[in-house]
């Protein structure tokens, strides 16, 4: 009987050990890898800057930083995948809606429609993403060290309220910026008759985006605001106890 | 709250409709009643339930509720009659001019009684063959259902029905194999529909592990759980054959998916209920998942 209770407690301190290692890793990994995309947005931002300082105009700026935010924006998939095996406690669904719509942003409106390159609309969502990327993931890495400073946690829960729509806006109206070309130059797009029987205009899908946002912008903005309540109206009531 | 006089020979079905009387519920909503220790059914009756000479129930309020037997009916009617919209070309689908023709081309004549005969059988099935559960769910889930199956038929039967459809690569030869297995597999889902159902008497709620009748189509159950999804995507793969179209693939493709969770699930369930349940079968497909 003993020896079975010594066997039993074994059993758990292996498994309770095996899932410390795990965390251990997941969190080295995690800071990681907020480390470098905190970095990866700072190196944009800077660019931005220093490309405006120097040639006075937003003409050809997104030429210049083309290559680094492909792929610091590609590298975000790898969040989606974070939410997925359990190591970040977030929506599969909300993460996977977030990073494919800056997916396909970056690689199928601004980098295959060349001509909206120079609108002020992409200037526009560029800055607010590398604003907010910047705060959130600077965020998460000092969350993951415990050494959170409170402005930050301020920042990354009070900027969205400005940024998300400003966002918004500047997609919305690349996208429209974009329409004309598509229309022109039937990019992506199918027509009948063809062996497969199906058709598909990249024009109507674009707009079929447009669309997409009315009720998906919505919830994802419901959705921050919650998160917004659930952490700062926490940190309230403690300092009151206080 | 509010305090009712009964006779201990009441049924908890007799209760709810007190309930419903003395407060603002709709008619259609449903309520579920419980006390402290557990959930109960309408045939529950008060003296053998274990409380005293007061009794206190909980009623909560699941909203507008739909039976199973209604959204099958929903989901495999609108197939059907949009599918025929398409097959028709009634106004305002494809140009004017082709506005009340039918397509010239016979394996479309095909796919459409093909398409029809597939949800036919299906209402059918729901209406004498299958032993669905009295259960309920929550009447928004009916437009999430019917969507995913009227927008795919819609969107299947928009190309096949093209004035510009193009005939299968292969033409006579691969619409024929493709009839085949399509038949085949209708064949072989019904029998596993009728097998499953002549497992249970009615009204018992006994389960019983499934095996190979007499009937051949049944024998796939030595290999598999689940057969009637096994036949129901190969219904689906001869017909994606039959039509050759991209949209017709991707129903199949994800009709697929959600059977293989189902399929899973249904196994899972399976091998837990019973010790001795043969360890040679797998969900959905033989051997592979």
């Amino acid at each position: 009987m003993a020896s079975g209770e010594e066997d039993g407690s074994l059993e758990e301190k292996e498994n309770n050990n095996k899932k410390r290692a795990k965390s251990a890793i997941a969190t080295a990994w995690l800071t990681f890898y907020n480390i470098a995309m905190t970095a990866g947005w700072l190196v944009l931002a800077v660019a931005m800057i220093r490309f405006y300082l120097q040639k006075g105009t937003h003409k050809g700026l997104y030429k210049s930083i083309s290559r680094t935010l492909k792929f610091f924006q590609t590298f975000a998939l790898l969040e989606v995948g974070h939410c997925a095996i359990g190591i970040v406690r977030t929506s599969v669904i909300v993460t996977g809606v977030q990073v494919c719509s800056r997916i396909f942003m970056v690689w199928f409106v601004t980098n295959s429609i060349k001509q909206v390159q120079n609108e002020e609309s992409v200037i526009l969502f560029l800055v607010v993403w590398t604003l907010t990327e910047i705060t959130r993931y600077s965020f998460y890495t000092f969350n993951l060290l415990n050494h959170l400073p409170y402005f930050i946690k301020w920042a990354r829960y009070n900027m969205f309220i400005v940024m998300y729509p400003l966002g918004v806006i500047g997609e919305l109206m690349t996208i429209y910026a974009a329409l004309p070309h598509v229309r022109k130059s039937e990019m992506y797009s199918m027509r009948l008759p063809n062996k497969y029987n199906v058709s598909f205009d990249y024009y109507i899908f674009l707009i079929i985006i447009m669309l997409s946002y009315i009720p998906l912008f919505p919830q994802l903005f419901l959705h921050m605001l919650r998160q917004r309540r659930r952490v700062l109206h926490g940190e309230v009531i403690v300092e009151k106890d206080e | 709250m509010c305090a009712f006089q009964v006779e201990p020979t009441a049924t908890i079905l007799e209760i709810k409709s007190m309930f419903h009387k003395s407060s603002n519920l709709s008619a259609d909503s449903w309520t579920v009643v419980f006390t402290e220790a557990k959930s109960l059914k309408d045939e529950d009756i008060l003296q053998q339930l274990p409380v005293g000479t007061t009794a206190t129930f909980y009623f909560r309020d699941l909203g507008a509720q739909i039976t199973w037997a209604k959204v099958f009916l929903a989901e495999c009617a609108g197939p059907l009659f949009i599918y025929l919209m398409f097959y028709f070309r009634l106004p305002f689908i494809y140009a004017p001019k082709y506005d009340f023709t039918t397509s010239k081309h016979w394996v479309v004549h095909l796919a459409c009684i093909c398409h029809s005969f597939h949800y036919v059988k299906r209402i059918l099935e729901n209406m004498f063959v299958h032993r669905l559960s009295p259960g309920t769910m929550p009447l928004r889930n009916i437009f999430k259902n019917c969507s995913y199956y009227w927008l795919f038929a819609a969107w299947m039967a928009y190309y096949i029905n093209h004035p510009l459809y193009t005939t299968p690569y292969y033409g006579q030869q691969q619409v024929k194999a493709a009839l085949i297995i399509f038949l085949f597999c209708q064949l072989g889902n019904f029998s596993i529909h009728v097998a499953l159902r002549n497992l249970r008497q009615p009204g018992s709620k006994v389960k019983k592990i499934p095996y190979p009748t007499k009937n051949p189509f049944t024998w796939i159950f030595m290999v598999v759980s689940c057969p009637h999804y096994t036949y129901e995507c190969g219904s689906w793969v001869g017909f994606t054959l039959m039509t050759q179209c991209v949209p017709v693939a991707f129903f199949t493709l994800i009709g697929f998916i959600r059977m293989t969770v189902w399929a899973k699930g249904k196994h899972r369930n399976y091998v837990k209920e019973f010790r001795d349940y043969p360890t040679l079968r797998s969900a959905i497909l033989p051997f592979i998942l």
